[in-house]
């Protein structure tokens, strides 16, 4: 199945049954699985007449307390941005996906990571923060697409799965059972009448005085830390007797375990720290391997964004490298293996 | 052990078919697989390619620059994907499509002119799965059945046509 396809499945198997979007490459296959699907399930699939419009009816049925969604690729999560600042003022759980292709501007088709300021810094205006997933495999587009709808139930606030245009487009077997489902919070708060029996919610995101602002948002803040606190993912590869460490999200990480397989032939000890979360990312897993391993290597298909968090998690203990190709590009495996190599010989 | 393909040709000759096929064989032989297309302008014409990569472990990387085996069936591709089949591997042509010889020595070459015999065998556009059958004899990673199974599995039966056109091919390249 393609990645893009088992979003959409297991989007609709974890109960979403609201779907907004806008097409545009390379993550259209969501919108037209959803048109297939949704009605087949009693669910809405609505293409909207812009991106503006699929994030707002995506916030207006999170109010609801209904599950929803939308999806889009860079320049269209741009488009986005605004309405998912009044999603997080507003406090509601919703999924936004971004399949990434290249920018700045319309910029191209290709696969691309250089969302992550965006996703992880500004996402929108104002004090907030997304649940920032990045699967590496379809398998982990339909987990992670489950997951991230728990988590935003969870924690009343709006997750993020941010992929690539070659996971979208890419296929792999996927299994959807594999993927461990919480228990929720009754959503006493949605604004969805309650049969005229009960004292009707206001979902809001506007506060006039700015102590009641300033509350909403400690408030609000002390949820982000708890995620912080339980929610960082991530995988590690090869890292118990690493000298070098690699740190690489999405499609680049399985490019970078070809990579070290190969050079771990040769005895050159490196391995990875795959951040699963990009926020909450795994600042204090990664503080730990600068107290082992002699450098650190992050490969990031953009110009070197997360490699900001990866410095501020290494903290100065050690060097912390770069390789990066963007604009569409994928890295090769030759590549970042040739990188390897450089930087073993002078260690 | 891992086997990394790649398919490349013209838009329209059912490189992106060819790679699909290969890899849904593979997963139900149980192995891990993945399917990596090229997208966009591909779709409506001009060149096209996919990258499939079948292993007994887990798959990195689903993208590859030096493949096992390269399955070529216009000159673009050919002069595209020649140099970078891995040393032992295997370059497969349609050799209808492509008047070129290889000048490598340390690759081994399967040439069929598939093309021309699918023209002359009432099977115009199923020159990729003609090459598919050569494949198939020519590696020993599937055995015909399984192959042919799946793929006129997905026919449905009121396109009988289909399926008999589909199995000609694959045979007709097997016994090439």
């Amino acid at each position: 199945m393609k990645g893009n396809e088992a979003i959409a499945e297991a989007a609709i198997n974890a109960g979403c049954l609201y779907y907004f979007g806008y097409p545009i490459t390379p993550q259209t296959e969501i919108s037209e699985y959803m048109a297939k699907r949704m009605p087949k399930v009693g669910g809405l699939c609505l293409q909207a007449e812009s991106e503006i419009s699929a994030i707002n009816m995506t916030m207006g049925a999170a109010a609801s307390g209904a599950r929803a969604m939308t999806s889009s690729s860079s320049p269209g999560i741009s488009l986005k941005s605004e309405g998912i600042s009044y999603i997080a003022g507003c406090d509601l759980p919703c999924l936004i996906v971004n399949v990434q292709r290249g920018g700045p501007g319309l910029g191209g088709i290709q696969p691309s990571q250089s969302d992550y300021y965006q996703a992880t810094r500004g996402v929108g205006h104002g004090d907030l923060r997304l649940i920032v997933l990045a699967p590496s495999s379809v398998q982990e587009m339909a987990s992670l697409t489950a997951e991230a709808f728990d988590l935003a139930d969870t924690y009343r606030m709006p997750a993020m799965l941010l992929a690539d245009g070659a996971l979208g487009q890419m296929m792999e077997p996927v299994d959807f059972s594999l993927f461990e489902k919480r228990e929720v919070p009754e959503k006493e708060w949605a604004a969805n009448g309650h049969g005229g029996k009960r004292k009707k919610n206001i979902v809001n995101s506007l506060f006039i005085d700015p102590q009641e602002l300033e509350n909403s948002v400690m408030k609000r803040y002390e949820r982000y830390k708890i995620v912080e606190q339980k929610e960082v993912k991530y995988e590690e590869y090869m890292t118990d007797d690493a000298d070098i460490v690699l740190v690489a999200f999405g499609i680049t990480a399985r490019i970078c375990k070809s990579a070290i397989a190969a050079v771990r032939k040769d005895g050159i000890k490196a391995g990875l720290l795959r951040p699963i979360t990009l926020w909450p990312f795994p600042k204090k897993e990664i503080g730990a391997l600068a107290d082992r391993a002699k450098a650190f290597l992050t490969v990031e298909m953009n110009m070197g964004q997360m490699v900001d968090d990866v410095r501020l998690a290494v903290n100065g203990k050690k060097p912390v490298d770069l390789y990066t190709r963007t604009g569409g590009m994928i890295p090769s495996v030759d590549e970042v293996e040739e990188k390897i190599r450089a930087m073993a010989a002078s260690l | 052990m891992t086997t990394t393909m790649i398919f490349a040709g013209s838009g329209g000759q059912g490189i992106q078919f060819s790679g699909k096929q290969t890899a849904k064989t593979a997963m139900h032989q149980g192995k891990n697989v993945t399917f990596l297309p090229s997208y966009g302008p591909e779709m409506r014409g001009g060149t096209s390619n996919c990258t499939v990569v079948i292993s007994d472990g887990e798959i990195g990387s689903p993208s590859v620059s030096s493949p096992d085996i390269a399955v070529v069936m216009n000159l673009p591709s050919f002069d595209k994907f020649e140099p970078k089949v891995k040393a032992g591997g295997l370059l497969v042509c349609d050799s209808t499509m492509i008047d070129k010889k290889t000048a490598r020595t340390d690759i081994d070459v399967l040439s069929v002119p598939a093309s021309a015999l699918a023209n002359d065998n009432g099977l115009s556009g199923f020159a990729n799965v003609i090459l598919l059958g050569a494949i198939i004899k020519k590696t020993g990673l599937f055995t015909l059945d399984e192959f042919l199974g799946l793929l006129i599995g997905g026919i449905p039966e009121a396109k009988a046509a289909l399926r008999e056109k589909n199995e000609k091919a694959l045979k007709l390249g097997y016994e090439f």
